[in-house]
């Protein structure tokens, strides 16, 4: 209820900022999915690519890929810590002006990262693509991001920093680590480097980045999300603070380790695919531990299910998250790898990650935060209740498709007949995919239009709104030092 | 307790949590990746690897800029099907030149890594400009505008090979000198068909040998 106090004398927490970047995330989320969505569509019927050089699959695709990721992913998890981080501090952010030129360069790089992509420019490294003028850009902007965050952490009120803010900081240290290193790459003209490293090792540089990339932004950073929104969401506190710690440690140093696993059979060496495997195996524990402390979080909180359409994204998400993280430790294991690895699963795997863990928890966090930031209730939970179920049919046409797809393009690829030779040609294989492709376009266009949904519904809510002035609660010393010692959310 | 005693300090003080994340998420990179990148077996070149030509090296960069690594991988498993169905496997010593690496994540099309050969240049070209004249289920998307760009329509050939030759790759002055020359009157298309035909230079011939690992 403190959050709704309006009270002129005190400062105000700054909460434009959040609703700058919920906006621009939902409109990077229509654009990369519609772009995704086409990319899909060029896959079933090719002409669709049109002879032009922006709208052919390869740069297309990378188009989508850094519009979600980036556009969308990083917005929501920029606008997010910004509002949970003041909230669990009590305090305004650090430096309002730097947080704005956060959100301005970054929404700058996003417009013309993506032309430059359409036009060709290309590092080679997937998921970093961005030729190095965006590299620099984006590491800068990224240490503003740091000091605004730590900064406000720094001048907090409360003696705990709270759990999301863990989560939030790993996202932001450790993705600052990878950028950097993965994309050390010497200029030869404003739109062309060459990498560092050479071969071989650029791939387990690559996938050491591409892979922590997943594990710290799209994991990391949406457990900050989770960390934060779920216990608001359903009003109860997190069920185990402990297993909190446990999960957060062993996450942070786990991770790092597992890239290889996709590289397995690759010409990389075989301690290192070896560690890449047990490490990736080491993950299922935090990954579920979290998973765990989340679901019994909402234990208390069943019956908010059936009338709050927040609540039933993030804990919908909650169950994506434990499937997609039992799926990766099984694909990183070399036997299941040689049937999954090069194959449709792979995509399958990432978009049950993707669409049913980040795409879903940023939503319930969405239609949690939109009203709050507008003052008044949501514009249509009848609306939200179309979104989820179209949302979840999109997903299960997804990745259903693309699991019958990678299991049968591997069984295909890898059958020998009596002679010991292949029994299927490359063109033979390719050819059985066409229904599954076409199952997967109907998916992603489903899901695209539940997103469409909640953009309506969202701008319905904000429509003519001013974003709410919020102030910090004055902390009652018997609540502050119960606080404390609890580490639950203020 | 005495754990959670030290994480009470941990979750208390911003600079030591943000030491604490920095440290723990480093270890696996410095045990892991860093000797990696070190190992001099992973960056040497096999005996019979040379540097791409200006050509290829054009084409090479093409195929970066249109994103061909997303539907085609360049690594051949030590699988028996797939040195049956592409030929020998990748090795190390390959990719001494490769920067970046380019060897793929999904094949929605073939492998490449041993394509050069296979085909006449004559069908690349066919195939590149429409694919579905030659392979009528095809999906890959049409490339008409490879033809109508020159080699080096961006006179950067030099600074390319000048960049590549600080990296380590022994080009000499006349390479460099001669570069242009040699792209002189040579379509896009041209350079990517060279640099496909130049996939597979290595190892090739041993195919047999590697049947069976």
């Amino acid at each position: 209820m403190v959050e709704h106090a309006r009270n002129g004398a005190v400062e105000h927490y700054e909460d434009r900022i959040v609703a700058a970047f919920t906006f621009c995330s939902i409109v990077w989320a229509i654009a990369g999915m519609a772009a995704g969505v086409y990319a899909a569509a060029e896959l079933v019927w090719p002409e669709l690519n049109f002879g032009l050089p922006w709208l052919s699959f390869g740069r297309l695709r990378t188009g989508h890929t850094n519009l979600v990721l980036f556009g969308f992913g990083v917005s929501a998890l920029i606008g997010t810590s910004l509002y949970s981080v003041q909230r669990t501090s009590h305090v305004r952010l650090l430096a309002p002006k730097l947080a704005w030129f956060v959100f301005y360069a970054w929404q700058l790089t996003i417009v013309l990262g993506a032309w430059s992509l359409l036009a060709g420019w290309n590092g080679g490294k997937e998921y970093a693509e961005l030729e190095w003028p965006f590299d620099i850009a984006i590491a800068v902007i990224w240490i503003a991001y740091a000091v605004v965050f730590f900064g406000t952490i720094a001048r907090r009120k409360v003696a705990p920093i709270y759990i999301s803010n863990w989560f939030y900081g790993a996202l932001i240290i450790v993705v600052a680590m990878l950028h950097i290193v993965n994309n050390l790459a010497l200029p030869a003209t404003l739109s062309k480097s060459y990498s560092l490293f050479p071969g071989a090792q650029d791939a387990i540089v690559q996938w050491w980045y591409g892979h922590n990339a997943v594990g710290f932004l799209l994991t990391g950073g949406f457990l900050g999300m989770l960390y934060y929104f779920l216990p608001k969401q359903a009003e109860q506190p997190i069920w185990s603070y402990r297993l909190s710690i446990v999960a957060f440690w062993a996450f942070v140093y786990s991770y790092i380790w597992a890239g290889p696993h996709h590289l397995h059979y690759n010409a990389i060496p075989e301690w290192v695919q070896s560690l890449g495997v047990i490490m990736s195996l080491v993950l299922l524990a935090p990954s579920w531990a979290t998973m765990i402390n989340g679901v019994m979080t909402v234990s208390n909180a069943w019956r908010k299910l059936q009338t709050d359409p927040a609540l039933k994204f993030i804990v919908l998400a909650l169950a994506f998250y434990g499937l997609a993280t039992f799926e990766g430790p099984m694909m990183a294991i070399r036997s299941v790898n040689v049937m999954s690895h090069f194959t449709e699963w792979t995509i399958g795997h990432v978009h049950s990650g993707a669409l049913g863990w980040n795409a879903l928890i940023t939503f319930g966090t969405f239609y949690y935060l939109v009203p709050r930031l507008a003052g008044r209730p949501l514009h249509s939970t009848v609306l939200a209740n179309a979104h989820f179920w179209l949302a979840l049919a999109g997903i299960m046409l997804y990745v259903l498709s693309m699991w019958a797809a990678g299991l049968s393009q591997s069984l295909l690829w890898l059958s020998l007949d009596d002679l010991g030779e292949v029994r299927y040609s490359f063109v033979e294989v390719m050819e059985a995919m066409a229904p599954y492709y076409l199952l997967r376009l109907v998916g992603g266009v489903l899901f695209l239009a539940g997103t469409v949904l909640m953009a309506v519904n969202l701008r319905l809510t904000f429509a003519g709104a001013r974003t709410v002035a919020v102030s910090a609660p004055a902390l009652v010393p018997a609540h502050a030092a119960a606080f404390s010692a609890a580490g639950g959310t203020p | 307790m005495t754990l959670l005693a030290v994480h009470k300090a941990v979750e208390r003080n911003t600079g030591l949590l943000i030491f604490g994340i920095l440290v723990v998420a480093s270890i696996g990179g410095l045990v892991q990746v860093l000797p990696s990148t070190l190992d001099e077996s992973l960056s040497a070149p096999a005996p019979n690897v040379v540097p791409y030509g200006p050509l290829e090296l054009v084409g090479r960069d093409i195929y970066i800029r249109e994103s061909c690594s997303t539907c085609h991988s360049q690594q051949v498993r030590p699988l028996l099907a797939e040195v049956k169905r592409y030929g020998a496997y990748a090795r190390a010593g390959e990719f001494a030149y490769d920067r970046p690496f380019l060897w793929g994540s999904k094949r929605t099309g073939p492998d490449l890594l041993r394509v050069g050969g296979k085909y006449t240049d004559a069908w690349h070209r066919v195939h590149l400009l429409d694919p579905r004249t030659v392979i009528p289920t095809s999906i890959m998307p049409a490339y008409p505008w490879l033809d109508t760009r020159g080699a080096n329509a961006d006179d950067d050939i030099q600074a390319r090979l000048k960049t590549l030759r600080t990296l380590g790759h022994p080009y000499s002055d006349e390479a460099i000198e001669s570069a242009p020359a040699a792209l002189e009157g040579k379509t896009e298309l041209d350079a990517v068909v060279a640099y496909l035909q130049s996939l597979g230079r290595f190892g090739i011939n041993d195919v047999e040998e590697h049947v069976g690992h």
